[in-house]
């Protein structure tokens, strides 16, 4: 061989030893000890989890799973419970700002979306870590694509897939027959049934996206909405800010006063003040009616068009004090067990983002046998899922709706 | 050693306010490095004069805190005026008392409950009176003008403005004066408006300032209570704070410091209401009316006091029976099922946030407690006499607003490692359960006879023997009193707990805040019930324990 | 107890507070058994010189001057130094200890149990008040408490004593007793004594040099002892007093 050839060709081998002797020492053998090391280190950690606390069947899923770590990694899991995803991005902004770059107060966060991009631009998270996740093999990242992009940002493996949403409506049978099936549906439904229909103010995620799903709805061109906003938002945003207008005097307090968020509203619902709450969670209602939270005779319905859909996910900030821990926890709450008991609608209701295909017979089965629960409707009624806009639409959104009716 | 205790307690006191302050200043003209914010610029503020709705925010806030302290105060004077020195007014007063110990989310929660269109008072008058079968379409809880935020405020000032006035006529010669204004032909709530008031307001006037200050810029009863589109000032300062958009940070000061200077407005307000007061109250004073009220001002008086008393204690029942509840659906006046479900499920997640509500009170009550001990032993003994403007210096974290001065003091603890450890929140609550404890301890302690503890030392025994044998034990009924108001006062903190806390640390008060917007009212009842009963146990313990251990000593059994 | 040198002195001593002489270049000197009595109307600065001889003068005061007790100057000791016990017009029993826990806190330091006991309950035998031991001092009657406060005071083993009007509380028939009860105890253990009071019973019942202080001429009646004239002049004690 000439010159060069026998050059790299040595270069090459040299490599190799050179890899072979300091993988010995210093490097894991496989991804297995990685992980191995990972586990152990995480042993008596404490993990602070922040995530939203305002519906108490999560918060009880999230003590089981604080229940389940402990026993079997002996992680401590603690819930700091927030109002707003917002209040953990700050913290870690204000540790940041300080300089504090470990022993952090925060190691886990349970976000999506604005918040996530937000974090992941600021350099704020730890990663990329999904992929290393032995759990994260049995998501399906095929046909649940916001497992990997994140209201249209990409993850790149800085968050970790959790649960997957999508919005549903709940109404109680006993006193309304027939629901609206449109966005259009909702504005007529408000003005023959004035006062009884409202939705949470932004920035509540659950009235962000019932304004996404309008806008998807009535805008002539939903497919701008993929792509960031630009000067192309007044026009795009004209037929939602007339519907809004239009339903404003037919709403709920006249439209002068909003629920707090989607549970408030589902209280509501269950006072008898409005006739419609709005859901992440399909079996949402089901697991109200086992909880007491409504009457045996809520129901579930979803629009004509599809609503929307979306993946939550948890991260870990750059700064985690237990950062072993919370990777432990992430994986954790992949595993089918985890994941099989979030959708049961006796608990949570929580769709799971893995998929079936990838598991093992026995897996397979823990899903198979969930009770469906008698208000979540069966897969093929559920209708199509929309993607979620790009942020900045509704970054700007909730600006103009505040700027409209915050006052 | 004792001689640095004030001095040690001005500096934990004024230090971090001051540091604080200057922590969320310099943001609010674009300094704060981490966001890349290197230059003096006032685009902050610009965004926040033209934030939509930002003057009705402004006019919010001063307008309910003003209208809240106003109206508690009026109460209270309209009460002691009518009633003083009756038998009623004892019983009024001894049934005020317990609504103290209860934090204000505790009372604002089940307030609220109580006055939705869906709540208790419309359940026990629905449909049979008023014909609804399902919920009016009525704005009460929150209400558009901040009504029944400010009714809510006032369930609580009440009580706080009452006892302290109480404690300010024991002070002035009212008695005395009531009989010589009585003598001269006046009746008696008029004399007492005309001539007892006067004596009184100067004492009190540093506590309703504080309870200004406070309604001015409340977070956690705004959170649950206030009207939200647009809320108040000081909420709105919190959304901007935990916005994911960082750059929101910039804003969040600046409306922070502009926290600062409504309240700052508030109080200037304020005193040029009292100029006005005064003038036409000397003008109607030496007006020769003699004014005979009579019953019905009596009778209004009174009303309005048992109101606040009434629905301070159905808003805690109430919550109370919600954690008790399994469905409990309109009209329904009682649950229609029941369950001790609701307790078993959430015992595991309370011991956490318990366990740090009770050892955070403790602390800080106990450092509190010997911090004010030192300084009023140290007055004792080296005859410094206490100033007025050192009562205002300890009175600084009650005048400022919280959410003026916590973020900045955030950062300082992280800066100095400190945030989210366990000492950094006690000494956050210290900052604001010291004052209260030097306010509770200061009278008894300085009206101790004297001569006792002359007698004492002419006995041979050292100051320090005498301060523990025989000064401790004849005040240990005030002394423990102190302490529970103390451990109350750090239960019912929200804003400290979420910014010292770091996260880290959550209490029963935080977590009432966060559940309260999750609408499962059984759980929050629970939460509820538990905030309101430990701040209670602390004061049977409080009033117990010296009954108890001085059962044989007749002297020390005194009710006051 | 008798000792040569029970002796309290008061050298030059003056009083000022807030630029008005309460007293004004005192000296005197009380012997062992001697009870001096210091008599004038109320705010005349009596009381301020017992406190100052017992040093719990208030800070605000600005004091001249010696006391001298036993040869040692104590001017600038602790009052839990001095040894001068005192008695006021109130008893001032501590209400949380027992009357037999009152009398023990004042015993000094030092003596076994046994014997801590035994000086407890001569106390109380002294007083007539044998069983009393674990009463509330509340629930005694007036001369009841008086005594104890007495003997509380001996308990520490004073080496003078400084009554404080400790007998106008009392109502006549009492008054007379315990006076008695005092007066005999102070000479009994040789204590110089000064006793402070605006009854010239008390005075005379004493039956050693009267001291007046104050604007409004008294004459002291004494026995034993040179009387003074008064200088109204100074509005404050006449000095030299032997």
């Amino acid at each position: 061989m000439d010159r060069r050839r026998f050059r790299q060709a040595a270069f090459g081998a040299a490599v190799f030893v050179v890899g072979l002797i300091s993988d010995i020492g210093i490097y894991p053998a496989s991804a297995d000890e990685a992980w191995n090391n990972v586990v152990a280190s995480a042993k008596g950690q404490e993990v602070f989890w922040n995530a939203w606390g305002g519906d108490e069947r999560i918060n009880a899923y999230i003590a089981w799973v604080g229940d389940r770590v402990s026993a079997q990694y002996g992680v401590k899991l603690r819930h700091v419970k927030l109002s707003d995803t917002a209040e953990a991005v700050r913290k870690v902004l204000a540790e940041k700002a300080a300089g504090r770059n470990d022993g952090g107060s925060v190691d886990l966060i349970w976000i999506n979306g604005e918040n996530f991009k937000a974090m992941k631009g600021q350099k704020l998270l730890h990663g990329p870590f999904a992929k290393t996740l032995p759990n994260f093999s049995f998501v399906d990242v095929e046909d649940k694509p916001t497992t990997i992009l994140d209201f249209t940002v990409p993850v790149d493996g800085y968050e970790s897939p959790w649960g997957m949403a999508k919005l549903v409506f709940m109404y109680d049978t006993a006193r309304l027959k027939t629901p609206p099936q449109s966005i259009t549906g909702f504005l007529e439904f408000a003005k023959s049934n004035p006062s009884r229909f409202t939705y949470p103010a932004p920035p509540d995620f659950i009235g962000t996206t019932f304004l996404k799903q309008a806008l998807y709805e009535l805008t002539p061109t939903p497919d701008v909405l993929q792509k960031p906003a630009g000067d192309n938002f007044d026009a795009v945003t004209a037929p939602l800010w007339k519907f809004l207008e239009d339903m404003r005097p037919h709403q709920w307090r006249s439209g002068r006063s909003f629920p707090k968020n989607g549970p408030a509203q589902r209280q509501l619902l269950d006072d008898g003040e409005v006739e419609i709450a709005i859901s992440f969670h399909p079996a949402d209602a089901s697991s109200a009616i086992a909880n007491g939270l409504l009457p045996k005779t809520a129901r579930t319905f979803v629009l004509d068009r599809g609503t929307i859909g979306n993946t939550h996910f948890v991260a870990i900030p750059f700064n985690a004090r237990s950062k072993e821990g919370a990777t432990v926890v992430a994986n954790f709450l992949l595993s089918p067990e985890a994941q099989a008991h979030k959708q049961n609608p006796q608990i949570w209701g929580d769709d799971t983002v893995l998929a079936m295909g990838r598991l093992s017979p026995k897996d397979r089965e823990l899903f198979d046998s969930l009770p469906r629960g008698v208000a979540t409707l069966p897969p093929d009624k559920l209708g199509a899922t929309l993607p979620e806009p790009h942020p900045s639409w509704m970054t700007r959104i909730e600006k103009s709706w505040l700027q409209q009716y915050g006052q | 050693m004792l001689r640095w205790i004030p001095a040690l307690t001005l500096t934990l006191f004024l230090a971090p306010v001051a540091a604080g302050l200057i922590g969320t200043l310099l943001p609010s003209v674009g300094l704060m490095p981490v966001l890349g914010g290197t230059t003096l610029t006032l685009a902050a503020w610009r965004e926040l004069a033209e934030w939509p709705g930002i003057g009705t925010s402004i006019r919010l806030s001063l307008t309910t805190g003003l209208a809240a302290t106003a109206i508690s105060l009026i109460i209270v004077f309209a009460c002691c005026a009518t009633c003083h020195g009756t038998r009623l007014f004892g019983t009024l007063r001894r049934l005020i008392s317990p609504l103290l110990s209860v934090p204000h989310v505790a009372v604002a929660i089940g307030f609220a409950y109580l006055i939705s269109p869906s709540g208790w008072i419309v359940r026990t008058i629905s449909p049979w009176a008023t014909g609804w079968d399902l919920p009016p379409d009525l704005a009460t809880a929150p209400d558009q003008y901040g009504l029944t935020y400010i009714a809510a405020l006032v369930v609580k000032e009440v009580p706080f403005l009452l006892l302290m006035t109480i404690a300010a006529l024991g002070q002035t010669r009212a008695a005395e004066t009531l009989s010589v204004s009585r003598s001269l032909g006046y009746g008696p709530a008029t004399a007492w408006l005309k001539t007892v008031l006067p004596l009184v307001y100067p004492q009190i006037r540093l506590p309703v300032l504080a309870v200004l200050a406070f309604s001015t810029s409340a977070v956690d009863v705004a959170l649950i209570l206030a009207p939200s589109n647009p809320p108040p000032l000081a909420p709105l300062v919190l959304r901007w704070f935990n916005d994911p958009d960082l750059t929101r940070h910039f804003l969040a000061a600046a409306g922070a410091s502009l926290q600062l200077a409504v309240v700052i407005v508030a109080v200037a307000i304020w005193y040029l209401l009292e100029r006005v007061v005064v003038r036409a109250g000397r003008r109607w004073a030496t007006g020769g009316d003699r004014g005979r009220w009579g019953g019905i001002g009596r009778r209004t008086s009174i009303g309005a006091t048992t109101i606040v008393i009434f629905m301070g204690f159905m808003s805690l029942h109430g919550m109370a029976i919600w954690s008790l509840a399994r469905r409990w659906r309109y009209p329904d006046v009682l649950p229609s099922e029941w369950t001790l479900g609701n307790w078993a499920r959430q015992a595991d997640s309370l011991a956490w946030p318990v366990w740090t509500t009770v050892s955070v009170g403790v602390a800080a009550a106990l450092i509190a407690l010997a911090l004010v001990l030192g300084c009023l032993e140290n007055e004792k003994r080296y005859g410094l006499q206490p100033t007025t403007r050192m009562l205002w210096l300890l009175y600084t974290p009650l005048l400022v607003p919280q959410v003026a001065f916590l973020f900045g003091g955030q950062v300082l603890l992280s800066w100095v490692g400190f945030a989210g450890t366990w000492p950094a929140l006690v000494w956050s609550h210290l900052l604001f359960v010291l004052p209260y404890i030097f306010l509770s301890l200061t009278d008894p302690f300085r009206k101790l006879d004297e001569r006792y503890i002359r007698s004492a030392l002419c006995l041979g025994a050292s100051p320090t023997r005498t301060f523990w044998q025989v000064k401790m034990p004849m005040l240990l009924r005030p002394v423990l009193v102190s302490l529970a108001v103390g451990f109350a006062v750090s239960v019912s903190q929200y804003l400290p707990t979420v910014f010292a806390g770091g996260g880290r640390y959550v209490t029963l008060t935080t977590e009432a805040v966060t559940l309260a917007a999750g609408a499962d009212r059984r759980v929050v009842g629970v939460y509820v019930f538990l905030q309101a009963a430990l701040p209670f146990v602390a004061f049977v313990i409080a009033l117990g324990l010296p009954a108890w251990l001085y059962r044989d000593r007749r002297a020390l059994r005194v009710a006051p | 107890m008798a000792q040569e040198e029970n002796k309290l002195q008061f050298d030059d001593v003056s009083v000022t507070l807030r630029g008005e002489r309460l007293i004004e270049n005192l000296s005197l000197t009380v012997g062992p058994g001697e009870i001096t009595t210091v008599m004038g109307p109320s705010g005349s600065g009596k009381s301020t010189l017992l406190a100052f001889a017992c040093g719990t003068l208030d800070p605000a005061f600005t004091e001249k001057g010696r006391v001298i007790l036993n040869g040692i100057d104590v001017t600038h000791l602790p009052p839990e130094e001095r040894r001068m016990g005192i008695l006021f017009q109130d008893d001032l029993l501590f209400p949380h200890l027992s009357v037999g826990e009152n009398l023990a806190f004042g015993l000094p330091r030092g003596l076994s149990s046994d014997e801590r006991r035994a000086r407890i309950e001569a106390a109380l035998a002294d007083a007539d008040m044998e069983t009393f031991a674990e009463r509330d001092p509340a629930t005694l009657s007036g001369g009841q408490r008086a005594r104890i406060a007495l003997l509380r005071t001996l308990a520490a083993e004073p080496r003078a004593l400084l009554l404080d009007e400790p007998f106008s509380k009392l109502d006549a028939r009492l008054r007379e007793r315990f006076r008695r009860f005092v007066f005999q105890h102070a000479t009994e253990q040789s204590l110089p004594t000064l006793l402070v009071t605006h009854d010239p019973a008390d005075a005379a019942a004493a039956g050693g040099s009267v001291i007046e202080i104050g604007p409004t001429v008294a004459s002291g009646i004494s026995e034993g002892g040179a009387h003074l004239p008064q200088d109204q002049s100074h509005g404050g004690l006449t000095p030299q007093v032997e």
